[in-house]
């Protein structure tokens, strides 16, 4: 079987077993969306200083969810030895890493995309031209955090402290990722010419580079148990 | 051999302190505070040695599975850490008297604090993980993965911020520091670089002792 049709049946094994349980789905949205009234709540009802923090807010909203969901892309496989399962699978296990973390790249899309839809809506934004580049920040912004988000679950699903460990793990290794995002959402809201953000585009490709290579490298380090 | 190693950092210590509190001449702005440069600057260097062999003995371990590579990747990892713990403390009683702040959210000092949290991070996953094999093969992985992410951490916090004065050492052009002070400098360097070593070896040793109690 060939790498890229390996990797193609764990993303669909995990997009499956998401659409019949939307549990994380499901959860993530509340989330979200009980996050949304936070921010509204600490912040006030002051529209400058809300225009302000918005890039930051928003990207703390996906931070936030991507720390949930991400954190159990490998509890499914603990049950019925599934993980068993993954280890005897034949050829490259860092296909398995692809699969995990194309699947968990759209659902946290998915998510983002519900959640910037409701920003807008909420705090009364008009994204309308930076609506391209927004969405290009978002796939590589979120790229990085799956990538290193899909190899620090699976580091953490055998540890008993996982749900401490897993943020603790996540949150310093992508603030550059953080940075960058923020950086240029914040100028593309500010309708700001994408060149004008170049180092931060660069920053967020480089990072996302070496995440997704270093997480192909390790896996099956991970993946024995 | 550890043994001699440490004399080493003794005697390259009382040569430091000698040549930076003594031989060094008196800054004319900053007055004698500015001696707190020749503990603070050397030891983000060792720090950042230490964190470089911490990432060669990860890699090593991930290839040969030898306990002593992960054992020297444990020890580096943790004493680079020390050593960035006291750049960070040396750093806010030097910027007190001069900044007149004990912390800024300049990029160095914020690149430095994500890295320490980032090294922090590490030690609680070894100590998170029972099983010493696992826990070996996680913190290789997270040792490689932190020590990539340095480079992105120092260009991502420089460019969203900037105030510190532009590195003394390694930058284009010639150093405008006195041959006294950088003299200072660098046996400082030397010392706490032996002494970042001896703590190294004497932490695997523990390690080591550890594991064969344990075993």
């Amino acid at each position: 079987m060939r790498y890229a049709r390996r990797a193609l049946i764990v993303a669909w094994k995990d997009l499956v077993v998401e659409r019949r349980s939307k549990e994380t789905l499901n959860a993530l949205l509340f989330f979200s969306l009980a996050l949304l009234f936070v921010f509204q709540f600490t912040l006030g009802p002051d529209r400058e200083r809300l225009a302000a923090v918005l890039p930051g807010v928003l990207w703390l909203g996906f931070i936030l969810s991507g720390v949930l969901g991400l954190g159990r892309t490998f509890l499914v496989e603990r049950d019925n030895d599934c993980w068993e399962a993954l280890l005897l699978a034949p050829g490259d296990k860092s296909a398995v890493y692809v699969g995990k973390l194309a699947a968990s790249l759209a659902l946290m899309l998915v998510v983002e995309a519900i959640v910037l839809a409701l920003f807008t809506l909420f705090f009364n934004v008009d994204l309308g031209p930076a609506l391209p580049g927004l969405a290009l920040v978002i796939v590589l912004g979120t790229l990085g955090i799956a990538a290193v988000g899909a190899l620090f679950a699976a580091m953490t699903a055998q540890v008993r402290t996982r749900e401490l460990l897993f943020p603790v793990l996540l949150l310093p290794v992508l603030v550059p990722v953080l940075l960058g995002t923020v950086k240029a959402t914040e100028a593309l809201l500010l309708r700001e010419p994408l060149a004008s953000v170049a180092h931060w585009w660069q920053l967020l490709v480089a990072a996302d580079v070496v995440y997704v290579v270093a997480g192909l490298l390790t896996f099956d380090v991970l993946l024995e148990g | 051999m550890v043994k001699v190693l440490g004399w080493l950092a003794v005697v390259g210590i009382a040569a430091g302190l000698t040549m930076g509190s003594a031989v060094a001449p008196r800054e004319v702005t900053q007055g004698n505070v500015q001696r707190i440069m020749y503990l603070h600057v050397p030891a983000v260097w060792v720090a950042y040695l230490a964190f470089i062999v911490g990432f060669v003995a990860s890699v090593v371990y991930l290839a040969r599975r030898r306990d002593t590579a992960d054992r020297l990747a444990h020890a580096a990892c943790e004493v680079g850490t020390v050593f960035l713990g006291v750049n960070i403390a040396t750093g806010a009683i030097w910027g007190k008297p001069t900044w007149g702040t004990w912390w800024t959210w300049d990029a160095r000092l914020t690149s430095v604090a994500v890295v320490f949290v980032m090294f922090l991070a590490y030690l609680l996953l070894r100590q998170a993980v029972e099983d010493p094999e696992r826990g070996a093969r996680y913190a290789a992985v997270l040792g490689i993965v932190a020590a990539l992410n340095i480079p992105l951490v120092h260009f991502s916090v420089y460019w969203w911020r900037t105030l510190h004065q532009p590195p003394s050492l390694l930058k284009p052009g010639t150093s405008a520091m006195p041959p006294s002070i950088l003299a200072a400098l660098l046996i400082n360097f030397a010392a706490l670089a032996l002494l970042g070593a001896y703590f190294i070896a004497r932490r695997a040793r523990v390690l080591a002792a550890e594991a064969e109690a344990l075993a």
